[in-house]
């Protein structure tokens, strides 16, 4: 790496390796794309906003990885409730 | 006691599995082991160039299994190591000339009379390799620290998990340590990060195992060899010996970390 790259702040080569092959790897471990994953989120928001209301925006859904397993995490806020709250008198 | 069966692979090609084999085998056998390697490349046969004994063959792995000759007669000793034997593949012949259950007949003949028995595993994922763990106790994964060749590691690690054939064991192969440093090159402990498998050695990219294979002599053999010590202190770790892994001239606390994630601390 050059002193110019340095100075620009370039990504050193090792750093990227690692990081695409994270990503890689996650794919290459679940057989799931990320049009899939994006399919698999479209039906949990159907699914679950059929009971609840939530925040479509906000909501993030990928897979992590813990050793060698993988885990599919999603992180769904609800929206604040609508229900009448009960006021006493 | 009966022999330890190990398999070495690696999913990509050219990683150093032949290499690995040969001096793990020499550094056993150097040490009072009895051990039997056996070439599993039907039809792309090395194992026997690079351990020098090329011009030994009369039977070879094939023939044995079609009975054309006796298990005995398909083993060459090695010219230095009275308890070291290749068993040989077959040259003219692809892989579908064995079978999983011929390879776990074969090795069941031999379990009794050695202590360990190498099988240096073909590139891929198909038959050969199948076939080259069907009667693995262990399995060795021998990766470079390179995106393609991690990734191919990281494949074959989770076939043999589905196998049973896990947990696998990982020999990280060729790597470089000033590149390392500068950050161009994947660490062995970014590599352990990314397969999350326990580590069983690291060998560092030296320029001897290109002078070891041209004669035919492993660098195991060779006292000045960095990446020969690399390869005698994995089959000590193979006897159960604790060895600390060799530091490569990267920071003290990285191999600490190294060694923690490897469990050794």
């Amino acid at each position: 790496m050059s002193f110019f790259d340095r100075m620009f702040g370039k990504k050193k080569s090792a750093d990227s390796a690692k990081e695409r092959l994270q990503l890689v790897l996650i794919h290459d471990r679940t057989d799931l794309t990320p049009a899939e994953l994006d399919s698999l989120r479209d039906d949990l928001v159907a699914t679950i906003s059929r009971h609840v209301e939530i925040d479509v925006q906000a909501m993030q859904i990928g897979v992590e990885h813990d050793g060698r397993s993988q885990r599919l995490v999603a992180d769904i806020p609800l929206k604040a409730a609508r229900r009448k709250t009960r006021k006493t008198k | 006691m009966p022999a330890q069966v190990i398999t070495i692979t690696s999913g990509k090609g050219g990683v150093g599995k032949t290499t690995a084999v040969a001096n793990l085998a020499v550094a056993l056998a150097a040490d009072g082991s009895k051990v039997v390697c056996i070439d599993g490349d039907i039809g792309l046969r090395n194992l026997d160039v690079i351990l020098g004994l090329e011009n030994r063959i009369v039977y070879d792995i094939v023939d044995v299994i079609e009975g054309r000759c006796r298990l005995k007669q398909a083993m060459i000793r090695d010219k230095k190591l009275p308890e070291l034997y290749l068993i040989p593949a077959a040259q003219t012949r692809d892989k579908n000339a064995v079978s999983s259950s011929d390879m776990i007949r074969l090795i069941k003949d031999l379990r009794s009379d050695f202590d360990f028995v190498l099988i240096d595993s073909p590139a891929g994922i198909e038959r050969g390799f199948k076939n080259a763990i069907a009667a693995a106790d262990r399995v060795f994964v021998i990766t470079n620290p390179e995106v393609s060749a991690v990734r191919d590691a990281d494949r074959v690690i989770g076939i043999l998990e589905a196998e049973e054939k896990g947990p696998a064991s990982l020999i990280i192969n060729r790597l470089n340590p000033l590149l390392v440093k500068n950050h161009d090159m994947l660490s062995a402990e970014d590599v352990l990060d990314l397969l999350a498998v326990e580590l069983i050695g690291i060998v560092p990219e030296d320029e001897t195992v290109i002078i070891g294979s041209n004669r035919g002599a492993p660098v195991a053999y060779d006292p000045k060899s960095k990446a020969g010590q690399a390869f005698r202190n994995i089959a000590k770790r193979m006897k159960g010996e604790t060895v600390p892994f060799l530091d490569l001239g990267a920071q003290s606390t990285l191999w600490g970390r190294i060694q923690r994630l490897a469990g050794r601390k």
